[in-house]
C-alpha cells in the first residue's frame, strides 16, 4: 500500500509550489506541432502584407532567430551571455568576405560563419569556465570579448576597416546567391525557413538528452557534477551551438540589407536587441524569443513610422532619433519589473496553475 | 585596503593560501611591486616604438591625469557594486544626465561651469535614490540578471531621451580663463589638472566617509554581512538606498570635473561606463582606493596602446588587460579573497 501512495500522483498543491524543473517528454510534441502551425500560418503571409510590411516581417524574422541563439546559451543553458554581437558579427563578416573577396555562395558562407562562431564561442567559452567567471563576471567578460571583436575589425584591412563589406549586385535573382528583387517574398521564405529550423533544433535540443542536462547543470551545477555530468563538456556544446544559430542571423542580416559594418554587426547593440527580444518573450522558454521578435520588431515599425509622420502634440519629435529605443527600453523595465519571467513564461505558469 | 566588502567571487585557483598577520601588506606590495614592473615594462617598449621621450612622457602625464578622472566615475560604480551587488550598466548615462545639467546651467545662467557641481551633485544624489527606490525596488532582492536589465534599460532610456530633447549635436562646456602649463616639456591643460585633484580629493572624503564615520561603518557591515548588519540594528534598506545615491553623485560630480575636457553627446556615456567597469574590476569590487589605483593604470594603458597602436584602438589595450584581470584575478589587482 505505501508504495502505491509513494509513487502516486502528487496533490496539486506540491506541483504549484514547486515548478518543475526537468519538462517530461510530451511536451516536445506539442511544441512541435506548435511550431508546424506557426509556420504554415506564416508562409502566405508575404502575399498577403503589404511590401512595408514584408520587410518588417523579415526583420523580425532575423530578430527572433538571434533571440533564439541567444535563449539556447542564456535561458536553457543559464549563462548570461552579453556579447552576442560577436557571433552575429562572425557570423556576417565570414559570408560576407567570402562573398564579396573570393565569390564564395552565401550558403556555404553562411556554415563557415557558423563554424567560425561556434569554434571561436568554445575557446571563450572554455576559458571563462576554466576560470570560473559566473553571473555578473561571466556577462561583462563576453562583453568585453564583442567589444573587443568590433575594434580589431574596425582596425584591420581584409575586414574592410570602419567601412565593412557591401553586398556586389547581380543581375536578376538567384537562390544561390540570396539575392531577388527587392521586395520579393523569397525574402520573407529563406528567412521563414532559417528561423523555423533554429527553432525546431532548439526544441530538440532542450528535450533532447543533452539538453536535460545542461538544464540540470543550470539549475544546480554542484549537484549535477557531484553525479558524475560532464559539466564543461555539456556547457561547451550549449555555447556552441548559440553562437551557430546567432551567426545565421548575421548572415542573413548582410545578405538582406547587402551591407554591413562593424558597429552593425558587432556594436552592443545588436547584444542588446538579442537580450531584450528573449526577456519580453520569456527566458528559457521555447516560444519566448520569438513572441519577443515579433513584439519589438512591430513596435519598433510603429515608433519609426511615428516619427516619420508625428500627430501634432509630437511634433518635436520631427526628425528626432530615439524614440524607438526608448519605447522599448520602457517595456524592458516594466517587463522585468512587472512580468520577470516574460510574456510566454508568465503566462505558461498562470496555466499551469 | 578599504575593501568594504570583498565579495564572494569563487577563487580561480583551487589552492587557498593561508594569511597570515602582516601577510596582507606584504602581498599587496608585491602586487603593487609586480604591476609596476609591468608599467615600467610597457613604458620601455613604448619609448622604443615611439623613439621619443617626450612622446611617451606626454602620454604618462595625460594618461595619469585622464585616470584620476576614470578612477572618480569608477569610485561611484564600485560602491554600488560592492554593497548593493547591482552591476549598474545605467551609471555612463547618469553621467551623461549630470553633464548635460552642468551644460543647461551654464547656457541658461552663465555662472562658472564648476559652480555646478552644487547643482548636478545634489540632482544626481535625487535621482540615484529616485532610481533605487522606484525601479530597483529597494532592495538587492531581485536576481542579477533582473537587475542588470532594469539598469540597461534605464541607460537606454536615459541615453535616447537625452538624444530625443537636445538632438546628436555636440556640445561643448568652456572653462573660462582655463590654461595650460607646461611639465617638463608634457603640456597640461588646467581643465585636466583641476580634474585630477578633484577627483583626488573626493575620493579621499569617500575613503574618509567608510573608514571614519558612523554611516561608512553601516555601509561596510551592510556590505560584509547583510543579515549581520541587520540583527544589529542597521536599517538595511536605507543604507542601499543611500549607498546608491552616493555612488550615483560621485558620478554627478565627475561628469562636471569632465564636461570641460570633453563633448558632450548623449552617448558619450557609454565609452566611460565600459572603462570604468574595467577599472571597477581592476580596482577589486568595492573597493574605493583601487578604483583610484585602477583608474590611474587605465588611463596609463589607454594613452600607451594608443603609441603601440595607433588612435582607433586605445580601448583594445584597455580590454585586454580586462580580459587578463577578470581571468587570472577576478577580485582584482587590490582586493582581497572573501
Amino acid at each position: 500500500m505505501t508504495g502505491i501512495t509513494l509513487t502516486g500522483r502528487p496533490g496539486p498543491g506540491a506541483g504549484a509550489a514547486r515548478p518543475a524543473k526537468a519538462p517530461p517528454l510530451r511536451p516536445q510534441n506539442r511544441q512541435l506541432a506548435v511550431l508546424a502551425v506557426l509556420l504554415l500560418l506564416a508562409v502566405p503571409l508575404p502575399l498577403v502584407l503589404p511590401p512595408a510590411q514584408g520587410a518588417v516581417a523579415v526583420r523580425i524574422l532575423i530578430f527572433a532567430l538571434m533571440a533564439i541563439g541567444w535563449n539556447v546559451m542564456s535561458g536553457f543553458g543559464g549563462m548570461f551571455s552579453f556579447g552576442h554581437a560577436a557571433f552575429f558579427g562572425l557570423g556576417a563578416y565570414t559570408s560576407a568576405y567570402l562573398l564579396v573577396e573570393h565569390g564564395v555562395s552565401p550558403w556555404i558562407g553562411m556554415l563557415a560563419g557558423m563554424a567560425v562562431a561556434a569554434a571561436v564561442a568554445v575557446v571563450v567559452g572554455f576559458f571563462a569556465f576554466r576560470y570560473r567567471l559566473k553571473g555578473a563576471y561571466f556577462a561583462l567578460a563576453t562583453f568585453a570579448f564583442a567589444e573587443m571583436l568590433r575594434l580589431v575589425v574596425t582596425t584591420t584591412e581584409f575586414t574592410g576597416k570602419a567601412v565593412g563589406f557591401t553586398v556586389p549586385l547581380i543581375q536578376g535573382s538567384s537562390l544561390w546567391k540570396i539575392q531577388f528583387a527587392a521586395d520579393s517574398p523569397a525574402y520573407f521564405w529563406i528567412a521563414l525557413a532559417l528561423a523555423g529550423l533554429a527553432a525546431l533544433v532548439s526544441i530538440l535540443f532542450l528535450y533532447s538528452r543533452t539538453g536535460r542536462y545542461v538544464t540540470a547543470i543550470r539549475d544546480d551545477e554542484l549537484a549535477a557534477a557531484s553525479l558524475g555530468t560532464p559539466v564543461l563538456r555539456y556547457k561547451l556544446v550549449t555555447v556552441a551551438l548559440s553562437a551557430a544559430i546567432t551567426a545565421v542571423a548575421g548572415t542573413l542580416y548582410t545578405q538582406y540589407y547587402l551591407f554591413v559594418n562593424p558597429d552593425l554587426a558587432f556594436g552592443s547593440s545588436v547584444s542588446i536587441q538579442a537580450i531584450a527580444a528573449v526577456v519580453i518573450g520569456g527566458i528559457g522558454t521555447v516560444w519566448g524569443p520569438v513572441a519577443g521578435a515579433v513584439i519589438l520588431g512591430s513596435l519598433s515599425d510603429v515608433t519609426a513610422t511615428l516619427l516619420r509622420t508625428p500627430p501634432g502634440f509630437l511634433d518635436f519629435l520631427q526628425g528626432r532619433s530615439g524614440l524607438d529605443v526608448a519605447v522599448y527600453a520602457v517595456l524592458l523595465i516594466l517587463i522585468v519589473r512587472l512580468l520577470p519571467k516574460g510574456i510566454v513564461g508568465t503566462l505558461a505558469q498562470r496555466r499551469r496553475r | 585596503m578599504s575593501d568594504i566588502g570583498t565579495k564572494a567571487q569563487s577563487p580561480p585557483t583551487p589552492a587557498v593560501r593561508r594569511r597570515l598577520p602582516g601577510g596582507a601588506t606584504a602581498s599587496v606590495l608585491k602586487r603593487a611591486a609586480v604591476t609596476g614592473g609591468l608599467v615600467a615594462a610597457a613604458i620601455a617598449v613604448a619609448l622604443i616604438k615611439s623613439g621619443s621621450g617626450l612622446v611617451v612622457w606626454q602620454s604618462v602625464v595625460t594618461g595619469l591625469l585622464m585616470g584620476g578622472l576614470y578612477g572618480l566615475i569608477a569610485m561611484g560604480l564600485t560602491l554600488i557594486f560592492g554593497v548593493l551587488d547591482i552591476v549598474n550598466f545605467a551609471h555612463g548615462a547618469l553621467l551623461a544626465i549630470a553633464m548635460f545639467i552642468a551644460f543647461g546651467v551654464v547656457q541658461g545662467t552663465g555662472l562658472h561651469p564648476y559652480l555646478t557641481l552644487l547643482v548636478a551633485v545634489p540632482a544626481l544624489f535625487l535621482i540615484g535614490a529616485a532610481v533605487h527606490r522606484g525601479l530597483l525596488g529597494g532592495t538587492g532582492g531581485a536576481s542579477l540578471e533582473n537587475q542588470l536589465l532594469i539598469t540597461l534599460g534605464l541607460s537606454l532610456l536615459l541615453e535616447n531621451g537625452l538624444l530625443m530633447f537636445f538632438g546628436a549635436e555636440p556640445k561643448n562646456v568652456a572653462l573660462p580663463g582655463d590654461f595650460q602649463f607646461s611639465l617638463f616639456g608634457a603640456v597640461v591643460p588646467g581643465a585636466r589638472l583641476y580634474a585630477f585633484l578633484g577627483a583626488v580629493l573626493i575620493g579621499a572624503a569617500l575613503y574618509w566617509m567608510l573608514r571614519r564615520t558612523r554611516f561608512g561603518t553601516a555601509i561596510r557591515a551592510v556590505a560584509a554581512n547583510r543579515p549581520g548588519a541587520e540583527l544589529v540594528g542597521v536599517n538595511v534598506r536605507r543604507v542601499h538606498t543611500l549607498t546608491f545615491a552616493i555612488g550615483t553623485a560621485c558620478a554627478g560630480a565627475a561628469a562636471v570635473l569632465a564636461a570641460p575636457l570633453v563633448t558632450v553627446t548623449p552617448t558619450l556615456g557609454e565609452q566611460f561606463n565600459i572603462t570604468a567597469f574595467v577599472v571597477v574590476v581592476l580596482g577589486g569590487m568595492g573597493n574605493v582606493a583601487g578604483a583610484l589605483a585602477g583608474g590611474l593604470l587605465i588611463g596609463l594603458v589607454e594613452q600607451l596602446t594608443t603609441i603601440y597602436m595607433g588612435g582607433q584602438s586605445s580601448l583594445l589595450g584597455v580590454f585586454a588587460v580586462f580580459l587578463v584581470v577578470l581571468f587570472l584575478r577576478p577580485q582584482g589587482l587590490f582586493g582581497r579573497r572573501a
